[in-house]
């Protein structure tokens, strides 16, 4: 595992400089006139760019008032009790519940995690392994959709949402498994 | 969208109403509002390189080729795309930067993915099956190597910080096919459907 790890690792460190001087570098064996090319693709870039900020803010106004008012700690608090007979360490329920909402929020619930509780213990074990599996769904919703102007969602968040519940049982069930005391 | 974003704000009023922190909702939306700014502007950098790489590779035909490796897989999953469709080797990209954890050179593809599969919408406002999907695969990411909870438990002092890796490939694995068989069932409940289109708008 830990050889495989290393091999993948060097591959995601390896990977964007390989791709930055390779596809151009194949382009220009191909005659392909790059650096129009490169312009006329970067300007797409910076307009897509501009085009989701409205969706963004929506988005990420409404996470932080939430968050900020502490509906966040008081759903944790009112599901503590649900979840606790099912061997669902309290602790990890806040990172449960902000890891669709902000990425950077939840790696700091990880960080706290892991001081708090040891970067051993079943409880930071399960948030690690969830963090992996799961996304920041409703910023990726935010973005996705925003920069088509997509406003009607249909099925997107009844089906992203069981994908994330599908991978925190799993990362649970599995952590015990592997781990398990 | 609108229903759950409301219940969001709502929420946030309730809670804070019953002894929460109303200061905190007013802070909350305003910094929240504030990093929309932020993180679209250093999302634009990285947009801007990848969207330039993507446009050298699609001209000297590489994302085409790319696309060919996966085709008999991406045309099961999304049948309303024609297989040689640019959306296909967008999406394809996408997956493939995900997996490699370069989740910023992932957006960008995502992105023009979804601005594809947008060309083949008859209904500009109203998301599509494959566009659900799709998001659905990269929201659940398949990540090899996930790179941050990685390094935090580096940082944190783990015995062996990689020993988390099978288990989350596992666990990914578990909710990216949960979300394809969810989106793919729900795309025809009659609760989601798509409104009929043309001549019927309004």
């Amino acid at each position: 595992m830990s050889l495989l790890a290393q091999v993948l690792e060097a591959i995601s460190r390896w990977t964007i400089p390989v791709i930055l001087v390779g596809v151009p570098g194949y382009a220009l064996a191909k005659r392909v006139k790059v650096y129009p090319a490169f312009v006329a693709g970067a300007k797409e870039g910076l307009e897509i760019a501009f085009r989701i900020v409205p969706f963004l803010v929506a988005i990420l106004a409404a996470v932080g008032a939430f968050r900020g008012a502490g509906a966040m700690d008081r759903l944790s608090s009112w599901l503590e009790p649900v979840l606790a007979p099912l061997g669902i360490p309290a602790s990890v329920l806040p990172l449960f519940l902000v890891r669709p909402l902000s990425g950077s929020g939840a790696n700091g619930l990880l960080a706290d995690l892991i001081r708090s509780e040891g970067p051993d213990s079943l409880a930071s074990l399960i948030g690690a392994v969830a963090s992996g599996a799961t996304e920041t769904t409703f910023y990726v919703l935010a973005v996705y959709f925003g920069a088509v102007g997509i406003t009607r969602f249909r099925h997107a968040i009844p089906a992203a949402v069981l994908a994330e519940a599908a991978g925190i049982a799993a990362s649970i069930a599995i952590v015990r498994l592997v781990f398990g005391s | 969208m609108g229903l759950i974003w409301f219940l969001l704000l709502a929420l946030g009023l309730v809670a804070a109403a019953m002894g929460g922190d109303i200061g905190g909702f007013t802070s909350g939306a305003i910094d929240g509002a504030a990093s929309a700014i932020t993180l679209a502007i250093g999302l634009a950098g990285m947009l801007a390189l990848w969207m330039g790489v993507l446009r050298v590779a699609e001209e000297a035909g590489l994302t085409r080729h790319l696309a060919a490796l996966v085709r008999p897989v991406m045309c099961r999953l999304f049948p309303d795309v024609p297989r040689d469709h640019p959306a296909m080797s967008a999406m394809v990209l996408n997956v493939a930067a995900n997996m490699l954890g370069l989740g910023n050179a992932a957006t960008p593809f995502g992105l023009k993915a979804m601005e594809e599969l947008q060309t083949l919408n008859p209904r500009r406002d109203t998301a599509t099956d494959s566009m659900i999907l799709f998001l659905v695969i990269n929201a659940s990411s398949v990540q090899l190597v996930p790179a941050t909870v990685v390094a935090l438990r580096t940082a944190g002092g783990a015995a062996d910080p990689t020993s988390v890796v099978g288990p989350t490939l596992l666990a990914t694995a578990v909710s990216t096919t949960v979300g394809v068989v969810a989106a793919k069932l729900l795309a025809r409940a009659r609760l989601f459907r798509a409104p009929a289109q043309a001549g019927l708008e309004g």
